[in-house]
């Protein structure tokens, strides 16, 4: 396994992080919490972002993708995670296009694909029912009548679930909550008759929503995958997603991270610099190994998945875990560190601290999959 | 490429025909050859091993023909790793020789010294000992006292060493002194000489895990010959600071072998806390022991990461400052985590009621502690990595 960036990812690297600094700032992401406020993501740098392949990044050509792996893929979004930068990236291109891909018949794939790649539609995945995420912990139902499915239930956390064009509905056709199988994926029209929508403001000023499914109608020809077997399409795709949101969370801990050791080389006190404390130092040591050991859980994940491996399921767990550890640690210090002026909202810091828990909770925390980890290795 | 898979297949065959079945099993640490003029070979195929690999100079695989060594390129080292590791091979020799003062030798040495040394390490002829901690210097090691003065046609030295490992079975000592006391770090030499020596008593130190292994080493006027400084007068320093990352290396990877004959940290779990359904029963300690092996998982990619990084030429130097320090905290917290595991069965010292592998347990767990401090404390780790890697400033 490669643990190194070939010449082509490190291009891709460099060229995001242009991007990312210019177009969509740290100080952007703030303008887009106060000023514009509806959307939630800013539509101009987005289409711009589709043009350079983004939106389309795991599709293939015949849709309008630019099929370049994960390990890629996870460079731009590692970039994403440093200036906080907001876009449907992640529910779109990284969860929504790769299921439709995996599970939609050719009329839907040909119908939805190359507008999601050229960044004119947006989907998002209704999964979560309860505060934790449980993927088998479903009650929402899908009951068919004639030539149709009738969708009840309530969905939450839905990511991007208010400006979303389509949603993917995971709902159950059989089996009682808690069931393994019985879930089956619905692309459900986000206009339709019975779907209520409404945002939630969430502490990283992003975009989430819960929705009402009420009596909602269904054709059978919007099932994704097979009836009753939802929870095998998801899996693969959660994991590769749940990949590259690692790496998102890498970039923004390690962004983090810097600023914090910059302000600890800055900052007098003393007479002295802080950052020769040695009850600093120290704590900055550790967050540096944390931050290397979830770079190599990262890249090592992001592999497993463009290589199919069979280890895919367990790296990408131990990418997950490590990296929400990581930031969990790594974002508490900063603000600690950065003292009375870390408190601030005129800082930067604390939106990092704000977004990392938003994305640690995300498919799953640390002990989410610890506990995955530990039944994937039978003990 | 062609060549590298032609070198497997004779390796393969070369080792499959050579390697003594017993070689073939897990080492006791009983069984762990060391080497020098007093070594027993507890194990006769050991000795047999050790000749036949000394013979092709695979005991040094990368080290130059003329002074032992078999002249692999580091493509072919790696090749002879896998397939020593595809066969079960034990290591056939334990040398501080080869871990911590070849390297140095072989950079730092004058030919004559070379010549002399390098040959009886790859051979497991002269086993070496380490004297750089004094009881006044520890992690502030460039305090060190014992003295070493021009006596014109020979050094003299006097003072005192301690935690100096297998001192009392070692046959050579590379030892710092200090040749200038006006100076801390600039006064300092590295020397060379025969344990045999008059003037050279070393004392055994029980530790805690009732294992000594480290001794206490006295020199009172021990003469030692002018050519046995290497490096040069008052340039001890740089070659003692190159050959500790040689040694938080070895003790990094050390730590992982210990204990050889304990499981990991899962096994043991599932082991005494099987509820029957193959599943840690205690949810407390199956999160515990989920969260160890998954921080083993992701150091051991990161050791692939740097090794990949330094094949690559694009090594920065920062990953590898972290290796000592997390492998011996790793290690420590396996062992802590299996005590609690095994519960009253890992708290046996000896004797009946409890197995030879709780009461190795018990011992390992106890011997862990040291890898913390020995070649460098985790907290001299941690201002390294805040300096150099860092660069918070002092």
């Amino acid at each position: 396994m490669n643990l190194l960036l070939s010449e082509e990812e490190q291009i891709l690297k460099h060229g995001a992080h242009e991007f990312f600094t210019a177009q969509l700032p740290v100080a952007a992401f703030r303008r887009l919490r106060d000023e514009i406020g509806d959307l939630g993501y800013d539509p101009g740098a987005w289409r711009e972002m589709a043009e350079m392949g983004w939106a389309g990044v795991v599709l293939p050509e015949a849709y309008g993708g630019a099929g370049f792996g994960y390990k890629g893929l996870g460079q731009v979004l590692e970039e994403a995670g440093r200036t906080l930068a907001a876009s449907p990236l992640f529910a779109t291109a990284l969860v929504g296009a790769p299921l439709v891909l995996a599970g939609g018949s050719d009329a839907i794939k040909s119908a939805f694909l190359p507008a999601v790649a050229a960044g004119e539609r947006l989907l998002a995945l209704a999964l979560d029912e309860h505060p934790r995420f449980a993927p088998s912990r479903i009650a929402s139902r899908a009951a068919l009548e004639g030539d149709a499915y009738r969708l009840n239930g309530c969905k939450r956390f839905v990511l991007d679930g208010h400006v979303a064009d389509q949603i993917i509905v995971a709902a159950r056709t059989s089996g009682e909550i808690d069931d393994a199988a019985g879930i089956t994926l619905f692309l459900v029209e986000a206009a339709a008759e019975g779907v209520l929508r409404t945002r939630t403001r969430m502490v990283d000023s992003r975009n989430a929503a819960q929705i009402s499914f009420n009596d909602v109608i269904v054709g059978r020809d919007r099932i994704l995958g097979q009836v009753d077997a939802g929870l095998e399409l998801l899996e693969p795709v959660l994991d590769a997603a749940t990949a590259g949101l690692a790496a998102e969370m890498l970039g923004c801990g390690a962004e983090a991270f810097e600023r914090t050791l910059a302000y600890l080389k800055l900052r007098d006190q003393f007479g002295v610099k802080i950052g020769s404390f040695q009850a600093l130092k120290h704590r900055a040591a550790l967050m540096y190994c944390e931050l290397e050991l979830t770079r190599s859980a990262v890249l090592a994940a992001l592999s497993a998945v463009d290589e199919g491996s069979a280890e895919r399921a367990a790296l990408t767990s131990l990418a997950k875990a490590k990296a929400s550890e990581m930031l969990e640690l790594v974002t508490n210090e900063a603000v600690q560190m950065h003292g009375g002026i870390g408190m601030t909202d005129a800082e930067e810091i604390g939106l990092f601290l704000k977004r990392a828990r938003v994305a640690q909770q995300i498919f799953g925390d640390a002990s989410y999959h610890r506990a995955r980890y530990a039944d994937l290795m039978g003990f | 490429m062609s060549e590298l898979t032609e070198f497997r297949a004779e390796t393969r065959a070369w080792l499959d025909e050579n390697c003594p079945p017993s070689m073939r099993t897990p080492m006791p640490d009983a069984e762990r050859v060391w080497g020098g003029r007093g070594e027993t070979f507890k194990n006769p195929e050991s000795r047999l091993w050790l000749e036949r690999m000394a013979g092709r100079g695979w005991t040094v695989p990368t080290w130059p023909e003329t002074y032992g060594g078999g002249g692999l390129s580091a493509d072919q080292a790696q090749v002879l790793r896998e397939e020593m590791g595809r066969l079960k091979c034990r290591a056939p020799l334990s040398s501080f020789g080869i871990w911590m003062l070849g390297p140095v030798l072989l950079k730092y040495g004058t030919e004559a010294q070379k010549a002399e040394h390098l040959p009886r390490i790859a051979r497991g002829e002269i086993r070496w000992c380490q004297g750089y901690s004094e009881p006044g210097a520890g992690s502030d090691l460039a305090s060190l006292k014992t003295r070493c003065e021009d006596q014109g046609d020979h050094w003299l030295i006097n003072g005192q060493k301690i935690w100096t490992s297998y001192a009392n079975y070692a046959d050579w000592i590379f030892c710092l002194v200090r040749t200038d006391t006006t100076v801390k770090h600039d006064g300092i030499s590295f020397i060379l000489f025969d344990m045999a020596s008059e003037g050279v008593e070393t004392r055994p130190i029980t530790l805690i895990s009732g294992a000594s292994v480290f001794c206490e080493t006295f020199f009172t006027d021990v003469k030692v010959p002018k050519d046995n400084l290497v490096g040069g007068l008052n340039r001890g320093w740089t070659i003692a600071k190159e050959l500790l990352q040689h040694e938080r290396g070895m003790i990094a990877e050390i730590g992982r072998t210990i204990g050889g004959t304990v499981p990991p940290v899962d096994v043991v779990a599932k082991q005494y806390l099987n509820d029957g359904s193959g599943r840690i029963a205690d949810a407390a300690l199956r999160d515990a022991v989920a969260r160890h092996v998954m921080n083993d998982r992701a150091f051991g990619l990161t050791i692939r990461r740097a090794a990949q990084e330094s094949e690559a030429g694009t090594a920065s130097g920062g990953l590898s400052s972290m290796f000592k320090y997390y492998g011996t905290e790793q290690n420590k917290a396996k062992f802590e985590l299996i005590m609690k595991c095994v519960g009253s069965s890992g708290l046996g010292w000896e004797g009946e009621g409890f197995s030879d592998q709780e009461l190795e347990i018990c011992r390992t767990w106890l011997r862990s502690k040291g890898n913390s401090i020995e070649g460098g404390t985790s907290e001299v780790q941690l201002n390294v990595m805040a300096k150099r890697v860092l660069g918070l400033p002092d």
